[in-house]
C-alpha cells in the first residue's frame, strides 16, 4: 500500500466519521437543544400566576365579567417585549440582572435595588404562604398544619436539590395549571362573548375599574420575574447560538400565562359575576363560592390550582431573591455551595421562608395590610428596575448591535410609565380611599 | 505608613500648593507599564472646565476627603485618555476579579492603599482589594456619614481582603490586556480543576479571554474538566487552528468528547487542522455511540507482546513519552496480536528483573467490544474493582482502553 492511497483512505475514514456524526447528531441535536434552552421562559411566567394573581383574576372576574378581558393582549405583549430583554441581555453579556447593574451602576443605587427587592419578596412569599393557607383550608386542612409542611416541603426541596431535578419538578408543575382550564370548562362560559371581550376594549372610568387594572397588570409584570429570567438563562449558559430557542421559550411563556389567565377570569366571570356572587375577597372565597355554582370538581380543581400556584412561587421567590441580593453585592451565592461557603446566601433564604411562613401563623395578623403594601411596593419597584434595565440594554458597549429596536423602546418605557401612574392611582387609593375596592387590592 | 481606602481618596478635594482649590479627585490611574501597583496619576474634575491630572510625584498630602499637591494649579497635565492606564472607579470598583489565593471570583467593594513618604511627596500603592462587608459599608456611607465614624463602625466587621499580587484582573479586550500588563501566569499555576470552576463563574467574554491567553497545555486540562456545553461553546469561537493545538493536548477521549460536542462544521474544521496521526485516531474514535464502550475508551494505552521480561518492560516505558494516567495497567498481547492479558504497574515494581511479564498477569481476564453498553461497563468495574478496562475488536486484538476516571466521569454525569 503506499502513500498516497493511506492518504486517500484516511481522508475516507474521516469523511465518513463526520457523515454519521452529522446524521445520527441533526435531529437529536434540535430537539435537545430546545429543551434544553426551554424552561426559563415557561417557568417564569408561570410563576407570575401566584397565589396574588389568581386571587387577582379572580376577582376580575367576578367583579367585572369578560369585561377586563381586552387588557390580556397588551399584557402579553409587555411581557414578551420586558422579559425577552431580559433574555437577550444574559445571552449577549453572560451575567445576570443584578450583577449589571452592579458593574455599570455602582454599588449604592445597587444596595438599594437590592434592599427593595428584599422588602417586596418578602411580602410576595407572605402572599405565596397565604395563599397556600387558604387553599389546604378548603380541602379541610388547618393552616397551622399546612403552612409548616409547606415551608419545610419548600426549603428541603431546593437546599437537597440540584438545578436540573428542581428545575424538573417546576416544570411538572407548570402542567397543573391546566387546572384553570377545565375549571372554565365545567363553568359553562359564554365564549362568544369572551372571546368578543378579548379582542374589542371597553374601557370606563370608574374607580372600581381603575383599581381592577391597575391590580391586573401590577401583579402580571413581576419585577423579580427579570432577575429570576436573566439569571436563569445565565446559568443554564444560553449562548448567542441559542437564542432563538431562548426567544421561542420567552414567547411560549408569556402566551401560556396569559392563556391561563384567561381561563381564571372566564371561570369566575361565568359563574360568580353572572350570578351575583361580586362580593368575593380572595382566590379561596372564589373557590367556595364556586361549589353551587360549578359543582364540587369546579370548585376543586380551582383550589388545586391555587395550592400549586402558591407552592411553585414559594420555591421560587425565596431562591432567586436571595441569589440575586448576594450577586449584586458580592456574597457568595449558589445552592451547589455548602452552608459554610455562603452563609449570607442561606441566611437570606431561611429568613424569607421562616419569616414569610410563620406571619400566616400569627393569628389575626393583618394579612390584608401585608398583601396590600406587598402589592404597592411591588408596582414602586417595577419602574425602578425596568428604568434600570432599559438603560442597560440600550448600552452599545455592552449589547454591540443587540441593542433594543425602537420599538421595544418604546413599548418597554410605556410600561413604565403606564406603571407609574397606575402604582400612584393604587397609592392614592389605598391611602385616601382604603373602601374603594378593597379586594380589587389584592 | 498608613492605610487610606480609593472610596475616601475618590471624591476628595484637591489643594494645590498656594492652598488653592483645584478640583475634585475623580479617578485614579495605576500605570501597570511602570509600577503595578502604585497610584501614578490623580484625575481631578473641574465641573465645567477640562479635567486636570496630578502626578504621584505632585501629591504631598493625602487624607480621607482631601489631597494637597506640591506644586500650583498651572503645572499640571491635561488628561487625555489612555487604554493603558488601570482605573480604579472604572476597572476596579464594582466589577470582578479572581482571587488567585482563594481560587475563586470575587467583586471589588473598595481599594485599600498605603502611603508612603519621601522628601515632600507621598505614594498610594494598592496593598489589598476589599471584597468584604468593611468596603461595603464605606461605599454605601460614604458621604453620607464622617469618614472617623465610618472607620469606627468597620472596625466591628469582619474584614476580607485580597493581597494585590494575588489578583487576576479579567480584561475581554486582547489588546487592553496586553497595555495593562495582564498575564495569566498565576491562572496556569493552578489545579486545572480549579480554573474550571472559575471559569463558570465568568462571563462568555471573560472565559475566551481566559482561555485565549493561557498555554496549550494549560488550556487543554481547563477546558477538559469543564461542563460539556461550555467546552464547545468555547471551542466554536475559537479559530480552528488553535482549537486543533488545544485539543490534541488532551487525551483522545476526552478529545474525541470536545469533537462530538460541537457543530457538525466547526468540527470538521478542527480536524482539518490536526496531524494526520491523531486526525485519524479521532476519526475512529468518533464513530463509536457515546453511550458506549466505545465512546468511552482512549486509545492511548500500553501495550507490550506478553513473552517480554519485566526489566524489558520498565526499560521501553522509560524510553516512552508515557503519560501518568496511562501508568495504571498494562495490555498484554499474544503472537497474535491478541489481547491476552492486563498487568497492574503496581506489579512491575516487585518480582526479579528477569520474570516475564505473562507470569504477573491478572485473572480473569476482561475486555468489551466497543459496541458495549455504558451500563455492562459500570457493571463490570464496580464487580471486579478495576482500574482499566481493554476494548476489544471482533479480532479480539485490543483497540483501546477505558480507565476509571472516565467512568467516575460519566456515573456523575448520569
Amino acid at each position: 500500500m503506499n502513500l498516497t492511497t493511506i492518504n486517500e483512505r484516511v481522508e475516507r475514514w474521516r469523511q465518513g466519521a463526520v457523515r454519521v456524526q452529522r446524521r445520527s447528531r441533526h435531529t437529536w441535536r434540535r430537539l435537545a437543544l430546545l429543551l434544553a434552552v426551554l424552561g426559563p421562559g415557561l417557568i417564569t411566567s408561570n410563576v407570575d400566576n401566584d397565589a396574588g394573581g389568581i386571587s387577582t383574576y379572580s376577582l376580575a372576574g367576578a367583579q367585572f365579567g369578560y369585561l377586563l378581558l381586552w387588557s390580556l393582549i397588551p399584557m402579553t405583549i409587555a411581557l414578551y417585549v420586558t422579559e425577552e430583554m431580559c433574555a437577550r441581555m444574559a445571552v449577549v453579556t453572560g451575567k445576570g440582572l443584578s450583577d449589571l447593574i452592579r458593574e455599570e451602576f455602582g454599588f449604592r443605587p445597587t444596595f438599594f435595588v437590592m434592599v427593595t427587592g428584599f422588602l417586596v419578596d418578602l411580602g410576595n412569599v407572605v402572599a405565596e404562604f397565604a395563599g397556600v393557607a387558604s387553599a389546604m383550608e378548603i380541602f379541610g386542612v388547618s393552616r397551622y398544619i399546612a403552612v409548616p409542611i409547606a415551608g419545610f416541603v419548600v426549603w428541603v426541596l431546593v437546599l437537597r436539590g440540584t438545578y436540573r431535578q428542581v428545575e424538573k419538578v417546576f416544570l411538572a408543575l407548570c402542567t397543573f395549571y391546566l387546572a384553570y382550564l377545565f375549571s372554565a370548562i365545567l363553568a359553562k362560559p359564554d365564549w362568544l362573548d369572551a372571546a368578543r371581550h378579548t379582542v374589542i376594549p371597553t374601557i370606563q372610568f370608574n374607580t372600581g375599574y381603575l383599581l381592577m387594572l391597575t391590580a391586573l397588570v401590577g401583579t402580571t409584570i413581576a419585577p423579580w420575574q427579570f432577575f429570576y429570567l436573566q439569571a436563569s438563562f445565565v446559568e443554564k449558559r444560553v449562548g448567542p447560538r441559542q437564542y432563538p430557542q431562548a426567544r421561542a421559550d420567552v414567547i411560549a411563556g408569556s402566551i401560556t400565562c396569559m392563556v391561563i389567565v384567561f381561563f381564571i377570569i372566564v371561570s369566575t366571570a361565568a359563574t360568580l359575576y353572572v350570578s351575583g356572587h361580586r362580593n368575593i375577597s380572595d382566590a379561596a372565597d372564589a373557590a367556595r363560592a364556586l361549589v353551587p355554582l360549578a359543582g364540587r370538581w369546579a370548585a376543586m380543581l380551582f383550589a388545586f390550582g391555587l395550592l400549586n400556584a402558591s407552592l411553585f412561587a414559594a420555591s421560587i421567590l425565596p431562591l432567586s431573591t436571595a441569589h440575586v441580593i448576594c450577586e449584586g453585592l458580592g456574597f457568595e451565592a449558589g445552592i451547589d455551595r455548602k452552608f459554610s461557603e455562603a452563609p449570607i446566601f442561606y441566611w437570606l433564604y431561611t429568613i424569607l421562608i421562616v419569616a414569610g411562613g410563620g406571619l400566616i401563623l400569627i393569628p389575626k395578623a393583618p394579612l390584608w395590610r401585608i398583601l396590600v403594601l406587598s402589592q404597592v411596593a411591588n408596582g414602586v419597584w417595577l419602574p425602578i428596575v425596568l428604568i434600570f434595565m432599559i438603560l442597560l440594554i440600550n448600552r452599545r458597549d455592552l449589547m454591540g448591535n443587540q441593542v433594543n429596536s425602537r420599538t421595544f423602546n418604546a413599548i418597554a418605557w410605556i410600561t413604565s410609565v403606564a406603571m407609574i401612574v397606575l402604582t400612584l392611582v393604587l397609592i392614592y387609593f389605598s391611602v385616601f380611599h382604603p373602601d374603594a375596592a378593597p379586594g380589587a387590592l389584592l | 505608613m498608613s492605610l487610606v481606602h480609593a472610596t475616601e481618596v475618590l471624591g476628595g478635594e484637591a489643594y494645590d500648593v498656594q492652598g488653592h482649590f483645584v478640583g475634585r479627585v475623580t479617578e485614579l490611574f495605576i500605570e501597570p507599564a511602570d509600577q503595578a501597583n502604585r497610584i501614578a496619576r490623580y484625575l481631578l474634575g473641574r465641573d465645567k472646565y477640562l479635567p486636570l491630572l496630578a502626578r504621584y510625584d505632585q501629591v504631598s498630602f493625602v487624607a480621607p476627603g482631601v489631597i494637597k499637591l506640591n506644586v500650583e494649579e498651572k503645572d499640571l497635565e491635561h488628561f487625555h485618555p489612555n487604554e493603558g492606564w488601570l482605573a480604579v472607579r472604572k476597572d476596579l470598583l464594582d466589577q470582578q476579579i479572581i482571587d488567585t489565593g482563594g481560587r475563586k471570583v470575587v467583586r471589588v467593594n473598595d481599594i485599600d492603599l498605603t502611603e508612603h513618604r519621601t522628601d515632600g511627596t507621598v505614594e498610594l500603592r494598592v496593598a489589598d482589594v476589599d471584597v468584604g462587608l468593611t468596603g461595603a459599608t464605606r461605599r454605601l456611607l460614604q458621604g453620607l456619614v464622617s469618614p472617623s465614624m465610618i472607620r469606627r463602625l468597620q472596625k466591628q466587621l469582619p474584614t476580607r481582603l485580597i493581597r494585590w499580587e494575588l489578583v487576576n484582573l479579567i480584561e475581554p479586550d486582547p489588546l487592553r490586556r496586553v497595555k495593562l500588563r495582564i498575564t495569566h501566569q498565576k491562572l496556569e499555576k493552578m489545579h486545572p480543576a480549579d480554573l474550571a470552576d472559575i471559569m463558570e463563574e465568568l462571563s462568555p467574554a471573560e472565559r475566551q479571554a481566559i482561555i485565549a491567553s493561557l498555554d496549550e497545555q494549560t488550556a487543554a486540562e481547563a477546558l477538559a474538566e469543564l461542563d460539556a456545553r461550555l467546552t464547545s461553546q468555547i471551542v466554536e469561537k475559537l479559530p480552528p487552528g488553535r482549537a486543533a493545538d488545544i485539543i490534541e493536548e488532551m487525551e483522545p477521549d476526552k478529545a474525541a468528547d470536545v469533537l462530538a460536542g460541537l457543530s457538525p462544521e466547526v468540527s470538521h474544521d478542527v480536524l482539518e487542522e490536526f496531524s494526520r496521526e491523531d486526525a485519524r485516531q479521532m476519526t475512529a474514535l468518533l464513530k463509536f455511540d457515546e453511550a458506549s464502550a466505545g465512546g468511552m475508551m482512549t486509545t492511548d494505552f500500553i501495550h507490550v507482546a506478553e513473552t517480554s521480561t519485566r526489566a524489558e518492560v520498565v526499560a521501553w516505558i522509560r524510553s516512552k513519552d508515557v503519560k501518568m494516567e496511562q501508568l495504571d495497567t498494562i495490555f498484554l498481547i499474544d503472537s497474535e496480536a491478541k489481547l491476552s492479558g492486563t498487568v497492574a504497574v503496581a506489579r512491575l515494581l516487585l518480582g526479579p528483573d528477569e520474570q516475564v511479564v505473562a507470569e504477573l498477569k491478572s485473572v480473569p481476564l476482561l475486555s468489551v467490544p466497543p459496541e458495549e453498553e455504558v451500563k455492562e461497563v459500570f457493571e463490570l468495574f464496580d464487580k471486579y474493582n478495576l482500574r482499566s478496562l481493554g476494548v476489544v475488536d471482533n479480532g479480539g486484538r485490543p483497540i483501546g482502553a477505558i480507565t476509571v476516571d472516565d467512568v467516575v466521569t460519566r456515573l456523575r454525569a448520569h
